[in-house]
């Protein structure tokens, strides 16, 4: 009988997949045809079994959207929550059990509107969870209002003569977080590029936040020029970074990128035309949040407990 | 003692008022210890005003403690009018007298410095205030606080507490040696020449009252050989919360919740605890959900404004029917209201805040020692019944100190590992039991358990379903745990006889007050009775009967209704206190209700007052006659 260990660095060695795809698959999706969710759903599905994840030790966790329909489909532990609140739910689940991965699935109204406050502080907590934005710049599930990421001007049942603000732009608003660890951009047009930002998302120690771009087929036809047709993007490259494959340069042209530093990091996430693709930041020495917590309370056994609760009484004992 | 006199009293109660931050609420802590060391009974309330550093010498900046002290071990609740009142200046007196708080014939202890303050203003408040305490038959004894303070220290702010408290040490003729001892360990974080200090002044007040005091108090303690803890809600709350075995407590900063959450942090860690302080409301009862929803035992604790943030995420525990626990400390409503008061106007909100319909479980304490023992009650219940449970606490319980037997930690429940055991083949998520409701709860990990748990209506499968047969199948499974749970409950028990012309009902924190007036009345021959509900859904069995044995039943809550007095009011759009609604729609008896939002616990004789009043009416209206002899004989 081999050792644990052993075992790990044999699979790693042979690149042994032990679980098929289908062993990650649930119930039929029922998202639009052309819908990007299907792409971010097997990609997921890629990433697990790459890592050779027992589909019961992984949690996803999302809020309401069509993208929040993800944990229905994926066959792990799923919790389908409430809108705007999938990152408390990841949070505890994190901080009760932080041998368990943690895969956070949410839209842009759902990320960055009604769950705002908790986007912001999640990236601070920095709990070590994997975090995708599934941003199609639309309310769909709703039919079609318009989001926080809307672009200017566009007509939707919510500012039918055009929005009146310009769109928000997460990737400026969580580089400007304290604790912020990984940032990184991908769109679901660009399926290789998606594979491999999840990848190193996955693979990142901290909370990776993943905006993907993706196209709404039914109420936003026309966004990101057309679903990527005629969208003009950057691809930051370096070597630890996301591949830019030499095909992905058809789409646009590709740049050096130190992800790891935080003023050019900053600086990059501002940029709106083109927008962005890639490994925008990444600190892998930000504690996680679930981890300073661990390592901060004690586990007493049932005598050591009694006694202590002894000696919190007694303080409270007057006679 | 030098010459005074000494009058012995079953019981006694005291107000220690000063300008917040003045040091009025240590003197009282002080005191209250010496109380309950000497074997006194006791019950303690804090008297808190709703900013830190209000403008000082206003009524408004009146900050201290009420202390009833009794010869029995066990008091209740915080008493009638007070006897004595210790102000450190006029102004906090006075608040005093408009908070209806003090006897006519009260004992004021004061501070002379305003006598002959430099500032005009101070001085003709200070007459103009004693004048009316004496106009109103009070007995006032000026001491110069200040100036003997000063003796010993440079600044007065610095220690005219415990001179406040060496006075009335020597009022109620207590060990001068046991406050020495109490002082120590109170201060015992501070630097040797504080604490040093502080005994001296302490000593000072007591040679000064002794010296000076013509009467002096006794209320006999009997001390006896079962422990007792002195404690306030909250943190009986806390350290109830390690005891039930809670391993996570997520919260955000809200009054009168928050000490509560400070107690637990002060030692949760080692217990294998966390408090989470998270960054609202929502992602503090989203944090304890998803925690208990991957296996550790979570509660949050808020007040009134929070609960209202956290109810879609009590649809969700109640949907998923994932475990947790929610103590909500009630205060005074709605909005903002009075933030550090108490009021016991959460009640529907918890029942029925959440939208749909979201049965769940709400119990109230109604003693601190019961805030230590209920939380161990709502775990068993949220994991046995896969529910959401909310726990009533109020402002009064938790700022309020009681004595009780002090808890043995062998009795503590049990922590059972993690079960992650492999989910039989066929097992379905919602194996709902067909006649109770309860089905199997899974945890992450657990080999061959994978699925999604949602939010949207969903079959025994999990899987989210949108017709009829089934979405009403998951509403009655969901409710039907309710009446399973009420199946286990007892009848509650009626304080006084089980028959008679009028029953009070209360929940929560009255409970001491309602009983107090209970026993009094009795003894008067009024044919007045109590019971008490802790279980305020499901409501225990056996509640239309107890109340088939009453001419009259009322609800005894604090929390609005309109008064029959009113203008416009009338039978068909009068609004009733909030158990006095659940009790009417539940029983179909014509049930009354004394619910008022005074932002203080009721007094013994304000509930003895109206029931007098109540058994009055009724006897006039059904046999005027009558009614002289029974009020003649009563009163």
């Amino acid at each position: 009988m081999i050792s644990m260990l052993a075992e790990e660095s044999l699979l790693e060695i042979c690149a042994i997949e032990t679980h098929s795809l289908d062993e990650y698959e649930s119930e039929q999706p029922r998202w639009c045809k052309g819908c990007g969710d299907h792409g971010v759903l097997a990609s997921l599905q890629r990433v697990l079994r790459k890592n050779n994840l027992e589909p019961e030790n992984v949690v996803s966790v999302s809020g309401i959207g069509c993208s929040s329909r993800l944990p229905h489909y994926l066959k792990t532990y799923g919790f389908h929550g409430i809108h705007g609140r999938a990152l408390p739910i990841a949070t505890g689940v994190r901080l009760a059990r932080p041998e368990l991965p943690v895969i956070a699935i949410m839209g842009d109204g759902d990320c960055f509107s009604i769950g705002g406050n908790h986007w912001l502080h999640a990236i601070r907590y920095n709990v070590n969870a994997l975090v995708l934005v599934l941003d199609n710049e639309v309310y769909a599930l709703t039919k079609m209002q318009a989001s926080p990421t809307t672009p200017d001007g566009w007509k939707t049942n919510t500012t039918p003569r055009g929005t009146y603000l310009h769109p928000l732009n997460p990737l400026s608003a969580v580089m400007g977080m304290t604790n912020v660890s990984f940032v990184a951009q991908t769109a679901t047009w660009l399926p290789a590029h998606l594979d491999e930002t999840i990848e190193k998302a996955w693979d990142h120690h901290g909370l990776s936040f993943v905006r993907i771009l993706q196209r709404c087929p039914v109420f936003m036809p026309k966004a990101f020029g057309e679903g990527g047709l005629n969208f003009p993007v950057l691809f930051l490259e370096n070597d630890d970074g996301i591949p830019v494959h030499p095909l992905l340069l058809k789409r646009g042209r590709a740049q050096a990128h130190d992800h790891r530093d935080i003023n050019e990091a900053q600086r990059i996430a501002l940029a709106v035309d083109p927008a962005p693709m890639g490994l925008i930041y990444q600190n892998p020495e930000v504690p996680a949040y679930e981890e300073i917590r661990w390592q901060r309370k004690d586990r007493p056994d049932r005598a050591t407990f009694l006694q202590r609760l002894d000696s919190a009484l007694d303080r409270y004992t007057v006679s | 003692m030098s010459g005074s006199r000494r009058v012995r009293l079953p019981e006694h109660t005291v107000e220690i008022v000063s300008d917040a931050g003045e040091g009025a609420q240590k003197a009282a802590i002080a005191f209250a210890q010496v109380c309950a060391k000497a074997g006194n009974g006791l019950w303690t309330v804090e008297i808190i005003p709703s900013e830190i550093r209000p403008p000082p010498h206003t009524t408004g900046s009146a900050s201290g403690n009420r202390i009833r002290l009794a010869e029995r071990d066990r008091v209740t609740n915080a008493g009638n009018e007070a006897n004595v009142v210790l102000a450190f200046n006029e102004m906090a007196l006075l608040s005093r007298l408009e908070a209806g708080s003090l006897a006519h014939d009260v004992l004021v202890l004061i501070d002379d410095q305003w006598a002959t303050h430099e500032v005009e203003k101070h001085r003709i408040s200070y007459r103009e205030v004693l004048d009316t305490f004496r106009a109103r038959g009070a007995t006032i004894i000026e001491v110069p606080m200040e100036r003997e303070t000063l003796r010993h220290a440079e600044d007065a702010q610095q220690g005219k507490n415990m001179f406040a408290v060496g006075l009335l040490c020597a009022l109620y003729s207590k060990d001068l040696d046991v406050l020495d001892d109490v002082i120590r360990v109170i201060f015992k974080t501070k630097a040797p020449e504080v604490i040093e200090l502080a005994v001296r002044l302490a000593a000072a007040g007591y040679q000064y009252g002794v010296a000076n005091f013509k009467e002096c108090f006794e209320i006999e303690a009997h001390p006896t050989d079962v422990p007792k803890v002195a404690m306030n809600g909250n943190t009986a709350l806390a350290l109830g919360a390690i005891s039930a075995g809670f391993e996570l407590c997520s919260m955000y900063p809200i009054t009168p919740a928050t000490s509560a959450s400070h107690a637990l942090s002060e030692i949760f860690e080692d217990f294998g605890g966390f408090v989470h302080q998270a960054e609202d409301e929502i992602a503090a009862i989203g944090v304890a959900l998803g925690a208990s929803y991957a296996g550790m035992t979570a509660l949050t604790i808020t007040s009134g404004p929070g609960m209202a943030l956290k109810t879609e995420f009590q649809g969700l525990a109640v949907m998923t029917e994932t475990p947790l626990v929610i103590v909500d400390v009630q205060r005074g409503g709605p909005s903002t209201g009075l933030p550090t008061k108490i009021e016991q106007s959460d009640l529907l909100h918890a029942l029925y805040g959440a939208p749909g319909d979201a049965p769940k479980v709400v119990i109230a304490p109604s003693t601190i020692e019961e805030c230590y023992y209920i939380l161990s009650v709502a775990r068993k219940i949220a994991e046995e019944f896969r529910m959401l449970v909310i726990v009533l606490s109020d402002a009064n319980l938790a700022t309020g100190q009681q004595l009780f037997d002090r808890p043995d930690v062998s009795e503590t429940p049990r922590r059972a590992p993690l079960d992650l055991t492999p989910v039989p083949p066929g097992a379905l998520p919602y194996d709902w039991d067909p006649t109770t409701g309860l089905s199997e709860r899974r945890i992450p990990g657990q080999p061959g358990g994978m699925g999604v748990t949602t939010s949207l209506n969903h079959d025994r499968n999990g899987k989210a379903c949108y017709d009829a047969e089934r979405n009403q199948r998951g509403h009655s499974m969901r409710s039907r745990k309710l009446a399973a749970l009420q199946q286990s409950l007892q009848p509650p028990r009626v304080h006084g006889a089980p028959e008679g012309d009028l029953l009070l009902v209360g929940w929560g924190s009255t409970r001491g007050s309602i009983e107090e007036a209970v026993d009094t009345a009795r003894s008067a021959g009024l044919e007045v009775s109590s019971v008490h509900i802790q279980f305020l859904s499901p409501l225990p069995p056996g509640l239309s009967d107890i109340f088939s044995n009453f001419r009259k039943v009322i609800t005894v809550e604090l929390n609005y209704s309109d008064d029959w007095n009113d203008p416009l009011i009338t039978k068909e759009n009068r609004r009733y206190g909030q158990l006095a609604w659940i009790l009417r729609a539940a029983t179909l008896h014509d049930i009354d209700c004394f619910a008022k939002v005074p932002g203080r616990p009721y007094m013994p004789v304000e509930i003895l007052g109206e029931a007098k009043r109540i058994l009055e009416e009724q006897s006039v209206v059904e046999n005027p006659r009558e009614r002289l002899i029974a009020s003649e004989g009563a009163t």
